[in-house]
């Protein structure tokens, strides 16, 4: 039982840091060095799969120096426990959704980022630097933004779908051939939004009406997907679905988005430095690298989600925003949208919810 | 029986330890080890961005979470899914294992291949064929409209009893191998005598046949009961999210909810019960031997 004690002593240090403020602010800078030989530092990534084009890690290095090895992870919440369970999990820059980023930032695991080294922030979208989950891009740079909508087929459906209402009390021509998001802040947003509350509502009387529509609406279900259904809507099997505007295979003639009437939410995948990085100098030249107006472009053409970045967007091909429409989505479209924060500690009434209705 | 003394007796020897020593550090470094994190994570709470919190008390609020309807609800759903594709495993092997145990010798071993031959195809890739089969336009819903029998096409996919034909169809195997060797290893004089005493074969099924391979039915059902019960991605995949079992429920803790304490406590609650379920049957076994 020795070793058992051992293990958990190695555990406690991540323990119990709830709330601790991070980090001592862009001041530190002075501890960074401007002029260190980027050739010398190695840098490591973690990733979704898919989510940057292949070859960037190749062009980076040739273009900086910096020999990058990249890490994959699947959800937020895998990358998340990976950074939180040691203290150093030798991740330099991680990829998260802007609320991981404001729970990170908030443990204390995040480094500030350095503006003077990241020039390239000029490029982003004023509106970026404003959004609720990290005002003024202290600790987090926005990689690529969007929001959630109904992405439809335009000839089985019969009508154009414009209210939550139309996934979650479904017509008869979509009775069983919708599917909503399973992951648990998007599962919520289609009845928060139809009873017209806050996507971040931690109120318990609202959480238990938007659990009591979520129930009435699982019979219309076909089911909880956030991986196939763009195939499902390819092939019939659903007419409807609730979807991540990047997602919904517009390039499909047939296939549809909108956002309904009653709103809903913006997310932010944005790019963040670990402050147990050695390699901190290295890891924000990767994020200018990013910022790049051709980087950032060539990004967005290649993962099709569109990316915080005026000029990035300006180079975009116009072939490929007409044949991508949700590409074409202004900022200020955008930005009708509700930001994701951080729920704290009510995250746990929402867990309950989701089991209560996905096996209810 | 050789030997049987002396390991119970003395000391083990030397070289007996030097064999048992690989056996023993792979159970030692991938099972008690982690078992014991396991119970230790049970003394925390949920800490609020993931992995531990301690907090006073939090043992016995964990172990009480256990009886709040919402999860036992689930535990039970759990294990009347696994008991139906259970018994539905035992109806259908019996009388598989039975007709390859009367084949001739060297279709037996053809038989046999085909019942272990989808173990070669990836779990994973045959569960996916059953979305092929059963969904509104799959293989299933079209032929059964193409000949007419329906017209509209039948509500197949993500129901439970898809999550059960999945289970049924991945632990089969499972049903029917030790149900072989059992029927395999009846006296055929046994047989003889019961025909030759009158009893029709169906009466020497139920009389002596069924009585001897009794042990052979309890493996078999550990066999498909076990996995069936913590099998998260069937109930995933053919449940469509809809039928939440508790391998889903143990899954979502330690991967969406981040609430380790809490997972480690259903994990061990589901262990404790597969134990207590193994006793019975190793009891029950030496009762049905020793007849």
């Amino acid at each position: 039982m020795a070793a058992t004690a051992a293990v958990l002593a190695l555990l406690l240090p991540a323990c119990g840091g709830d709330g601790q403020p991070g980090g001592s602010g862009p001041a530190a800078s002075a501890s960074l060095d401007p002029e260190a030989d980027l050739r010398k530092q190695r840098l490591t990534v973690s990733n979704w799969d898919g989510y940057m084009p292949k070859d960037l890690p190749a062009r980076f290095t040739s273009a900086v120096g910096t020999p990058m090895t990249v890490a994959k992870h699947s959800t937020n919440e895998e990358i998340v426990a990976k950074l939180t369970a040691s203290a150093d999990s030798g991740i330099d820059v991680a990829f998260v959704s802007g609320q991981y980023a404001q729970a990170l930032a908030a443990q204390g695991l995040l480094e500030p980022i350095h503006h003077d080294l990241v020039p390239h922030l000029k490029n982003l979208d004023p509106l970026a630097a404003r959004l609720a989950h990290d005002k003024g891009n202290v600790y987090s740079v926005p990689y690529t933004w969007g929001t959630t909508g109904l992405c439809y087929r335009k000839d089985l459906v019969g009508y154009t779908p414009d209210s939550w209402n139309d996934l979650l009390k479904p017509r008869a021509a979509v009775k069983g051939r919708a599917t909503m998001l399973k992951t648990e802040r998007w599962l919520f947003l289609p009845a928060q939004k139809a009873l017209g509350y806050s996507v971040n509502t931690t109120d318990e009387q609202q959480l238990a009406q938007v659990k009591e529509l979520l129930l009435t609406a699982k019979d219309g279900l076909l089911a909880y997907d956030d991986t196939t259904f763009g195939d499902r809507l390819k092939s019939g099997e659903a007419v409807l679905a609730e979807a991540w505007d990047g997602w919904c295979p517009t390039d499909d003639k047939r296939i549809g988005f909108v956002v309904p009437k009653e709103g809903s939410d913006l997310w932010t995948d944005t790019m963040v430095i670990l402050k147990s990085s050695k390699n901190k100098e290295a890891a924000h030249a990767f994020i200018d690298y990013v910022l790049d107006a051709k980087t950032h472009s060539w990004v967005a053409s290649n993962i099709f989600y569109k990316v915080p970045n005026t000029a990035a967007m300006a180079e975009l091909d116009p072939a490929l925003v007409k044949s991508h429409p949700v590409l074409a989505m202004t900022p200020e479209q955008l930005l009708k949208g509700e930001s994701v924060v951080d729920l704290g500690d009510a995250a746990t009434a929402y867990t309950r919810i989701v089991t209560e209705v996905t096996a209810g | 029986m050789a030997g049987r003394g002396r390991a119970a007796g003395g000391p083990p020897s030397r070289a007996r330890l030097v064999l048992l020593g690989p056996g023993l550090s792979y159970l030692a470094v991938l099972l008690l080890l982690p078992l014991a994190l396991l119970i230790g994570y049970t003394a925390f709470r949920r800490g609020r961005f993931g992995g531990i919190a301690y907090e006073d008390g939090s043992t016995g609020e964990n172990f009480a979470r256990l009886t709040d309807p919402l999860y036992a609800g689930v535990l039970t759903d759990s294990l009347r899914i696994a008991a139906v594709t259970t018994l539905l495993a035992l109806l259908l092997g019996y009388p598989t294992a039975y007709a390859i145990s009367r084949l001739p010798g060297r279709w037996r071993t053809v038989a046999l291949v085909l019942v272990v031959l989808p173990f070669w195809t990836n779990f994973l890739i045959r569960t996916y064929a059953w979305i092929v089969l059963l969904s509104s336009r799959g293989v299933v819903n079209s032929a059964l409209t193409g000949i007419g029998v329906i017209d509209r096409p039948l509500k197949l996919l993500y129901t439970e009893p898809a999550v059960v034909l999945g289970l049924l169809y991945a632990y089969l195997p499972l049903m029917v191998l030790p149900l072989y060797s059992a029927i395999e290893r009846v006296d055929p004089r046994l047989l003889e005598a019961s025909a030759d005493l009158g009893a029709r074969p169906a009466r020497t099924l139920w009389s002596v046949t069924l009585p001897h391979t009794l042990p052979g039915v309890l493996t078999g059902c550990v066999f498909v009961f076990v996995p069936s019960l913590g099998n998260f991605v069937v109930p995933e995949l053919l449940g469509g999210g809809h039928t939440v079992m508790v391998g889903n429920l143990i899954r979502d803790q330690f991967l969406t909810a981040r609430d380790w304490p809490f997972g480690s406590v259903l994990a061990l609650a589901l262990m404790a019960f597969l134990v207590l379920l193994l006793m019975a049957q190793a009891w029950a076994g030496r009762r049905l031997g020793g007849r």
